[in-house]
């Protein structure tokens, strides 16, 4: 059922009694862990299958941990957060941290459903290892940026920052926003760190293509045109 | 994020085909050092460190404990603009570290990284922007005055504008490198030039001065002409300085605003500038520490020579700019003292610690003092408490040399050894007979 033994990584723990069973019934191997230094520690040697994350207690450990799974250097673990109702508004800006997400309190079966879902269609994840917006080109294998075939040299802040940009073109973001979703929560520097590397890029960027990230007047900033603009 | 900005150095190396890899830092007096490493040792030098004699650097480590360790800060790697395209190499800036692991005291870039986390945990973060000037002259020619490469002045454009096409090299260098400018033009004085940068956190701002006095003159020296950050290269017209703009965020609100003040300015803004005033005489050795620094700082040259504040007073030492629309977050404070000849990261340490010193102590900001100074007598002044700062690099010497704020913030080392090694200076100058001494006594006396 769970194609061998590959184990299910779930959070917090324990794990609430409903999902518990749900896994049980289901036939998958799982194991429960508390925030990412758990994840990472009780990681099995074939990596983690999948991971089930319940936001409903405590959102904020939550997506930190599915942030870090993210940014897992070997892998990209499919990903399925469980949320409340009242919390849907959090998935607002979050669309790149999970793969699926079930409002809870869920149905087994609909959960079950969506996690064979997940599973089977992690097969066909890595393929489009490019970026690109115009002639803007960002090479996620081997992390280089270039601009009409130029190579543009970034520091590994200015990549990230460009790159979730780029990934999501016409959305304007707040400082906070990217903040978190580029830096993570521990860096510190505030909001204004993001107006900095805003400028660094647009430098680099050159004259003609500064005009690519638009500061959206006490707001924020946006990359490009949405492509359904 | 460490483990994956190394992976995201060694990635870069590999495909831009970089040759050679430049670890920088920087010694006490803020003279750039690097040792250049090949790309197969980039990953070793990543996790471990790159061992190299400290003894060998001025100030560095006593000869009995020679052997310290270069840490590239991953963030820092940039490719280097000039050189052979075609064999690319690359700079990272490096903390210098005890073998143990533990910071390496004689480090300016840890002093300053130790102030900015404590002003972070304060709940503060520091952010400097300064406006740098310095000179274009023809190539020296020993035993001979420089000769600035044009006549112009303030904003001029002139005609053959080599200066301009300079600058705008210059700017196109810096602003690939990650460093980007505000505003460029050409200053009051033959030949010297101004450019400011935009405003970023201390420790980045620092790191970048050191790239900017090194890329300008990278570039001027491609074009056959000598640039030069030397505070007062030449009698009777302007010096070059180092003004520093300051400001302080509390998260994302600025720390120094307040809408309520008359000059916009909070409590916090007024006890920071209260505590730069206080500690002004303590600090200027750092800021201004060569022999020729004090030649600048006299009156008449735009240069502050008397310790005072103002909002639209050149002549003052601190000057509050107005920000464009009454913008909050433009807010901030100008420290008009330093020259571009200073260690950034010691200036800028010391300017945090001083102003720090006087929000956490809630020192009193004395009265604005908008006329001009040059034009008041010593003696009103000191009615009004307005002193000077220090006259000479012996004086700044002995003052800071009582200073138990800068020996805090400097570290003992540090403290100690610049010092020892600026007066070694001043004694070297002090037995030297100047042309001056010649023209004056040596016919009449």
């Amino acid at each position: 059922m769970s194609g061998g033994a590959r184990m299910l990584v779930v959070a917090p723990d324990p794990a609430t009694p409903e999902l518990a069973r749900t896994l049980d019934l289901a036939g998958y191997a799982w194991k429960a862990v508390d925030g990412a230094a758990g994840a990472g520690d009780h990681e099995p040697e074939d990596g983690w299958a999948g991971a089930i994350v319940d936001a409903t207690t405590d959102a904020d450990t939550a997506w930190a941990l599915l942030r870090s799974l993210r940014k897992h250097p070997d892998r990209r673990i499919p990903t399925l957060v469980l949320i409340g109702g009242g919390q849907l508004l959090e998935l607002e800006h979050r669309d790149d941290l999970f793969d699926d997400f079930c409002l809870a309190p869920f149905h087994p079966t609909e959960l079950e459903a969506r996690l064979r879902h997940l599973l089977t269609a992690e097969v066909e994840v890595h393929s489009a290892d490019l970026v690109e917006y115009g002639d803007l080109v960002l090479n996620l294998e081997t992390y280089q940026a270039s601009v009409d075939g130029r190579p543009l040299d970034l520091t590994y802040m200015e990549y990230e920052l460009l790159k979730f940009l780029a990934q999501n073109p016409g959305k304007v973001f707040t400082r906070e926003i990217l903040l978190s979703r580029v830096w993570g929560y521990e860096y510190y520097g505030g909001a204004r760190t993001v107006d900095v590397h805003i400028r660094r890029l647009r430098a680099k960027l050159g004259e003609e293509r500064a005009g690519l990230i638009q500061t959206v007047r006490s707001v924020g900033y946006r990359f490009g045109q949405s492509r359904w603009e | 994020m460490l483990e994956q900005q190394r992976d995201y150095v060694l990635r870069s190396v590999e495909e831009r085909g970089v040759r050679l890899i430049r670890l920088w830092f920087t010694d006490i007096l803020g003279t750039l050092k690097s040792l250049a490493i090949s790309p197969a040792e980039l990953d070793n030098a990543l996790s471990d460190g790159m061992t190299f004699d400290g003894s060998s650097i001025d100030g560095f480590s006593r000869v009995q404990e020679a052997d310290v360790l270069a840490v590239p800060d991953p963030d820092t790697f940039e490719l280097l603009p000039w050189g052979d395209p075609n064999a690319p190499e690359a700079r990272v800036f490096c903390d210098i570290h005890n073998l143990d692991g533990t910071p390496f005291e004689g480090d300016p870039r840890q002093v300053l990284r130790r102030h900015v986390r404590d002003a972070h945990e304060a709940g503060f973060t520091f952010y400097v922007a300064p406006d740098i000037e310095f000179f274009y002259f023809e190539p020296l020619v020993a035993g001979q005055p420089p000769v600035p490469i044009d006549t112009g002045g303030f904003f001029d454009l002139t005609t053959q504008d080599v200066t301009g096409e300079l600058r705008k090299q210059t700017i196109r260098t810096l602003e690939t490198m990650g460093i980007p400018v505000e505003y460029s033009f050409h200053e009051d004085a033959p030949g010297q030039q101004e450019i400011d940068l935009r405003h970023t956190d201390a420790l980045t701002m620092a790191d970048s001065v050191m790239t900017f006095r090194l890329a300008v003159r990278e570039v001027a020296a491609r074009a056959g002409v000598h640039a030069t950050f030397m505070p007062k290269p030449l009698e009777g017209v302007q010096g070059s300085g180092m003004h520093v703009h300051v400001s302080l965020f509390h998260g994302d609100d600025n720390a120094f605003y307040d809408d309520a003040d008359g000059y916009n300015l909070s409590a916090e803004a007024k006890s920071f500038m209260a505590g730069l005033l206080r500690h002004a005489p303590e600090i200027t050795a750092v800021t201004n520490q060569t022999i020729n620094s004090y030649k600048r700082l006299v009156p008449g040259f735009e240069a502050p020579v008397h310790v005072s504040w103002a909002r639209n007073n050149r002549s003052g030492l601190i000057r509050v700019p107005i920000p464009k629309r009454g913008n909050p977050t433009a807010t901030r404070i100008e420290y008009r003292s330093g020259d571009p000849a200073c260690n950034p990261y010691l200036a800028f340490s010391l300017i945090l610690a001083a102003g720090m010193r006087g929000v956490r102590e809630g020192y009193e900001l004395p009265d604005e003092a908008d006329a001009n100074l040059f034009e008041i007598g010593d003696d009103v002044l000191a009615k009004l408490g307005i002193g000077q700062l220090p006259q000479s690099l012996a004086e700044a010497l002995a003052t800071m040399e009582s200073s138990t704020l800068v020996q805090e913030a400097l570290g003992e080392h540090i403290f100690e050894w610049f010092l020892r090694n600026k007066r070694t200076e001043w004694r070297a100058y002090k037995t030297h007979v100047t042309s001056f001494e010649h023209d004056r006594y040596l016919r009449t006396l």
